[in-house]
């Protein structure tokens, strides 16, 4: 998911002497290998101003953070995580608990923040992001449309917008194939309340839920650009910015740049809604996820100490209120903005949106379904078809990965 | 030249060729009949999420890697046989596609569809590069000597473009709105995507790596026309001969060589189409072999990769390389033979 919010490129940054922001002088060299995008960029800013501290904000981050993680001594001693990316590292048990380290010094931190599993913190959140309804409130007001809660008001107002001819399409959707149209399909499943694989991490999508939801995808399709197979999240963005697209299931971590001035064409005109449901009484077809910071496990108690220290500056109030609008914060001192009232609202909803589940069973299902849904979209296959293709290409590669016998 | 002499000068060379080339393929041979994989234990983890404002918690049974006492993943390998080529080559379906007598049927199977775009990309280019590069070669022959210079640097530039950059800029070109597909729609006042269908992905890669790869054969041919016998082309011309002709029987035939050896490299460049793919983002409607390699070999989210599918995928797609060089191998060979 990272890749697909961040920005272009790696950046290192190189900390310069401490300075009166931080409250300390850090004496450990500590370096963090994080992904590239604004609220990264923030965050390590705020670490840097501690001394002997290194950033590296890297798109590939996920390709390098395995390996660099379970090397002897680490390669890194912090690292920036989501729930899709700190599965490895948990699996291959190469960052440490912080239990004790959260007892001695986080009495900032607010219990939202720590990422708890198996019953030990293993994670320190900093922010939460979903994707949420993002919409162009002139559109709507102008054709007197309602906002839509659901997949099927999406659908009527799209609809009526196209009658009306408001923009070039109704819709945007980041329905790029591969990882992002994987997620489309995921979110719409859970909408309508598919479980992915069973105890026994069997496939368990070949049903109504999975064709329901591939029935959806294909119905947004028909208000698309119709070439959406590209459209990642940065090209709905440049769609929203070029007032082309009137609604989309966008993430959050976007809003603030789809009506940036000086960016966007419609400045002010992008507003922000719950996440659509599937079903009228579902919960918001989407899912949950957080950015957070671990802690390497193969590295001296007194390393783990600064790096610690390092994150409760990083992640202090000061940073928050300085950095206000780059993300939806889990840090205390955030004052959520207009354009996070959507991600706000599908993180209140009930019935609740699921987290996104850090397992290797849904690592394998999103490639799975990434490679396999166009077939359906591209009217290749049926629905049926598509899914049993789907499982089939999963329980292959669960064998191969050992997770299935 | 004396043997030691020989060997002496041969052996740093061979002795890379076996590190880096011959050594990795074997690794890959291998690793195509093993699968290693952690070995999974089953538990109880109760999970807290960030919720807004209050921590979402929830517990669910989930399968883990189990860990030895060092801490490291406990793994097993064992000996699977041909069942990694099994899973990408699908026997049982591609059985069942061809009672059901459905091609259709047959290219939902990855492995088959991407073998069908391969071998079609591969064999469709090769005429048109020879047949351009030869051209641009007979014109700039042609050309004005004062012409020359400025023409073979203008026809080389495609060539020096990196491959992933120049079909990034074939996408930047017709994506969306782009510069050309704006002036399609202007010029033909319909509404065109070149993105949204496979026909239109496939030629958008087939014109890029005819432009890119007939400078290659341009020059190769302009260096052969070099050496063409002049005496033998104005013996063609008192005998008679038109333009045409003197080519069909006087240039062609001394360029023959030349043309296996084009041939050659582009069946092997050509096989391992890969670049296109991600610059056009194509997956949906079209993928090659060597893409599946990668996308086999390329780590997901939760750190998994199916490497014994990307080597038996490797394998095949060298075994396919090996497999549409024998013709023109073979016919050099004979050449060579005959040249004695």
């Amino acid at each position: 998911m990272l890749k697909t919010l961040a920005l272009a490129g790696a950046v290192a940054l190189t900390g310069t002497a401490a300075s009166a922001a931080c409250a300390y002088d850090n004496k450990t060299q500590i370096s963090l290998l994080a992904a590239a995008f604004e609220a990264w960029k923030a965050v390590a800013d705020a670490m840097a101003e501690c001394g002997n501290f290194k950033a590296e904000l890297d798109q590939e981050f996920r390709t390098k953070q395995p390996a660099a993680f379970a090397a002897k001594p680490p390669l890194y001693q912090l690292g920036g995580v989501s729930n899709g990316t700190i599965t490895p590292l948990i699996n291959d048990a190469t960052i440490r608990p912080l239990d004790d380290l959260v007892a001695k010094y986080g009495q900032d931190l607010s219990p939202n923040q720590l990422i708890r599993i198996d019953g030990k913190i293993m994670a320190i959140a900093m922010m939460v992001n979903t994707q949420h309804l993002q919409y162009r409130g002139d559109v709507l007001t102008d054709l007197d449309i309602a906002v839509p809660g659901t997949w099927d008001e999406v659908l009527a107002a799209a609809d009526a917008i196209k009658q009306a001819g408001a923009v070039d399409y109704p819709l945007g959707a980041t329905m790029k194939s591969g990882w992002d149209q994987g997620l489309d399909f995921i979110n719409l499943f859970y909408g309508h309340g598919g479980e992915i694989v069973d105890e026994a991490n069997q496939p368990t999508i070949n049903n109504e839920a999975g064709v329901k939801a591939l029935e959806t995808m294909k119905a947004i399709t028909a208000y698309l650009d119709p070439e959406y197979t590209v459209s990642d999240s940065t090209y709905v963005q440049q769609q929203f910015q070029q007032g082309k697209i009137a609604m989309a299931n966008f993430w959050a971590s976007r809003a603030g740049a789809s009506g940036a001035e000086g960016e966007s064409q419609v400045v002010g005109l992008v507003e922000t809604a719950a996440a659509p449901r599937a079903v009228p009484d579902g919960p918001p077809a989407t899912t949950i996820w957080w950015d957070g910071l671990v802690i390497a496990k193969n590295i001296s108690d007194e390393e783990a100490e600064a790096a610690f220290q390092l994150i409760v500056e990083g992640l202090d109030t000061d940073m928050v209120q300085a950095n206000n609008d780059a993300a939806i914060w889990l840090v205390p001192g955030y004052e959520p903005t207009r354009l996070a009232k959507g991600a706000i609202e599908t993180l209140n909803a009930q019935p609740p949106a699921r987290a996104y589940p850090s397992t290797v069973a849904m690592g394998l299902m999103h490639t799975a379904l990434g490679n396999g849904t166009s077939d359906y979209l591209t009217g290749a296959k049926d629905a049926e078809t598509t899914l049993a293709d789907i499982e089939d290409a999963y329980v292959t590669s669960a064998r191969e990965a050992g997770l299935i016998q | 030249m004396k043997f030691r002499t020989f060997a002496a000068f041969v052996a740093p060379s061979l002795f890379m060729m076996i590190l880096f080339i011959a050594v990795p393929l074997v690794s890959v041979l291998i690793q195509s009949f093993y699968v290693t994989q952690p070995v999974y234990e089953r538990i109880e983890v109760e999970s807290c999420t960030p919720g807004f404002p209050q921590p979402v918690c929830t517990t669910r049974t989930s399968s883990r890697p189990m860990l030895d006492e060092g801490g490291d993943v406990v793994t097993q390998t064992q000996f699977v046989g041909l069942q990694s080529y099994r899973n990408l080559i699908q026997p049982d379906r591609v059985r069942a596609a061809l009672a059901a007598g459905s091609w259709d049927q047959l290219m939902t199977i990855d492995f088959w569809r991407a073998l069908r775009f391969t071998l079609f990309f591969t064999l469709i280019t090769l005429p048109m590069v020879i047949v351009l590069g030869l051209s641009i070669a007979l014109a700039v022959n042609n050309a004005v000597h004062s012409l020359r210079g400025p023409v073979i640097f203008i026809s080389l530039l495609p060539f020096i473009i990196t491959p992933i950059i120049g079909g990034l800029s074939i996408r930047w070109l017709f994506i969306g709105d782009g510069i050309l597909t704006s002036g399609l729609e202007w010029l033909l006042a319909r509404n065109i995507s070149m993105f949204s269908q496979a026909w239109t992905l496939e030629l958008m890669m087939i014109i890029y790596r005819v432009w890119h790869v007939a400078p290659f054969a341009f020059v190769i041919f302009y260096a052969g026309l070099q050496t063409v016998n002049q005496d033998t082309l104005e013996s063609a011309i008192i005998d008679g001969a038109n333009r045409w002709e003197r080519l069909r029987y006087v240039i062609v035939p001394h360029l023959m060589p030349l043309i296996i050896f084009i041939a050659l490299i582009h069946l092997m460049d050509c096989y391992r189409v890969f670049e296109e793919i991600i610059a056009f983002s194509s997956q949906s409607y079209v993928i090659s072999l060597q893409w599946l390699t990668y996308d086999l070999l390329s780590p997901d989210q939760a750190g998994n990769r199916a490497i014994s599918r990307a080597s038996a995928s490797a394998m095949l797609t060298m075994v396919g390389i090996v497999i549409l060089l024998i013709w023109p191998l073979r016919r050099t060979w004979r050449e060579h033979k005959g040249s004695h």
